[in-house]
């Protein structure tokens, strides 16, 4: 197939897709109507739960099966990145080079905000059934934030303060928490994943029952997914060489 | 829709046409990164505070970070 | 007017797969496909969308009797950009390999099969 050909399969490909897509959006509800009924049950579950987030109600406590399942995939894209990362037989790790190093300005910068995004992250895990955040958000900051010891620093303190083996365990750590909360609950209450702790107060760190317990397993899981996936490339880059260039 | 929303609408369009129109991927790497800060702007003005955080994080951050990261890795090793 | 919203979702989905059908570098074409997800993020979160409500989380500013905007499909946007951003992960690792075996990124040279 030539080139101009394959423009014109790609046109009416698209025109078509355009025409379908018009049609549906032409017989959908208007933008920014006041009627959502999925909404008006979705809230009154959660406020009769004590959740203040509705957002983190319907993830983790309406919906939390399907959490379970999009942290799955997660995993296993995580896990099938690493086997495609992997260094094969011909290539090797070597040790990383010294180096001048960052400069002052960036090292000073690294240093003072890797404090702080560690506990800004924290704080949004575990505050996520009070404010916007949960384990999702806060776990993403927590694997970006540990890579500021790469940009302030040098790859091998980076290295050093991350052992990879363990983040691999706390990553299926994770995962396993959420089902066993899952199936404790199947045990205690008949049926998986409900919500059988205490409310406690509406708006305070200490409430929605099982919400914060399954929002600290995600976070986990997700931080630690992302460390895992950031050393894969970052490896890669760094340490990984095939026999050739070494010897050209 | 107030005008506001109209304007980030707008934003967003741009950003994504300048997105797939940047060939070099080394500087779609840093106009995808604006681009999730549009959408992110985007999102909170549509009143999804929780959407927004992910957006930021994963699309201004992680995955621009892995793209560069990709492209370093495929220049240095075959072409 | 008021199917802006909606027209450019769908203008988002449109332009990534243009980019990806018109691109000469894998890698490229991982990127669209990132700006082709995203339109269903903004169509999800268009739907969900009341005029003028507040964000779906109570304090001091909300309470539970106030109207939100719908928090179910924030809740599906919220987990579709986490696995989306892991599943481009995955493909970028794809065009590594790829970049490895073939010594090129270029789809129109990638197009034989080899046995």
């Amino acid at each position: 197939m030539s080139r101009t050909v394959r423009w014109c399969v790609l046109g009416v490909g698209l025109a078509g897709v355009a025409v379908v897509l018009g049609m549906a959006f032409g017989s959908m509800p208007d933008f920014g109507i006041d009627r959502h009924p999925y909404r008006d049950l979705a809230v009154a579950a959660s406020v009769s739960h004590g959740t203040a987030n509705v957002v983190s109600s319907v993830n983790f406590d309406q919906r939390g099966l399907d959490t379970l399942i999009e942290e799955t995939i997660l995993f296993g894209s995580v896990v099938a990145a690493l086997a495609l990362l992997r260094p094969s037989d011909e290539e090797h790790l070597h040790r990383p080079g010294g180096g001048r190093g960052p400069l002052e300005g960036t090292r000073a910068v690294g240093y003072l905000m890797l404090p702080l995004t560690l506990v800004v992250g924290i704080d949004v895990v575990l505050h996520g059934q009070v404010t916007p955040g949960g384990g999702f958000q806060g776990g993403i900051v927590l694997a970006t934030g540990l890579h500021l010891l790469y940009v302030g620093g040098r790859y091998r303190s980076l290295e050093r303060l991350r052992p990879i083996p363990l983040f691999e365990y706390t990553e299926s750590a994770g995962v396993v928490v959420f089902a066993a909360v899952g199936l404790a609950t199947l045990a205690g209450a008949g049926s998986f994943l409900a919500n059988t702790l205490p409310y406690g107060t509406f708006g305070q760190l200490v409430s929605a029952g099982t919400v914060p317990l399954l929002n600290v397993a995600v976070g986990v899981a997700v931080g630690s997914g992302g460390v895992v996936l950031l050393a894969q490339f970052l490896q890669q880059l760094i340490l990984v060489s095939t026999d050739e260039a070494e010897r050209s | 829709m107030s005008a506001l929303i109209a304007i980030a609408l707008t934003l967003v369009l741009a950003g994504a046409v300048a997105v797939v129109f940047t060939d070099d991927p080394k500087r779609q790497a840093v106009t995808l990164s604006v681009y999730g800060l549009l959408m992110g702007v985007l999102f909170v003005l549509l009143s999804a505070p929780d959407v927004a955080m992910s957006q930021i994080v994963i699309g201004t951050a992680i995955v621009p970070l892995m793209v560069m990261l990709t492209i370093r890795k495929i220049r240095g090793s075959g072409q | 007017m008021s199917g802006y919203a909606y027209a450019v979702a769908g203008a988002l989905l449109l332009l990534g797969g243009l980019g990806i059908a018109r691109s000469r570098d894998l890698v490229h074409s991982v990127v669209c496909l990132s700006v082709a997800q995203s339109g269903t993020f903004v169509l999800l979160l268009a739907v969900g969308y009341q005029q003028g409500a507040p964000a779906p989380v109570f304090g001091s500013t909300t309470s539970p009797n106030d109207q939100v905007v719908d928090p179910l499909v924030q809740a599906l946007a919220l987990t579709d950009i986490v696995v989306s951003g892991t599943v481009t992960a995955l493909l970028l690792a794809l065009a590594i390999q790829i970049g490895k075996q073939h010594g090129t990124v270029d789809p129109d040279e990638l197009s034989a099969l080899e046995g």
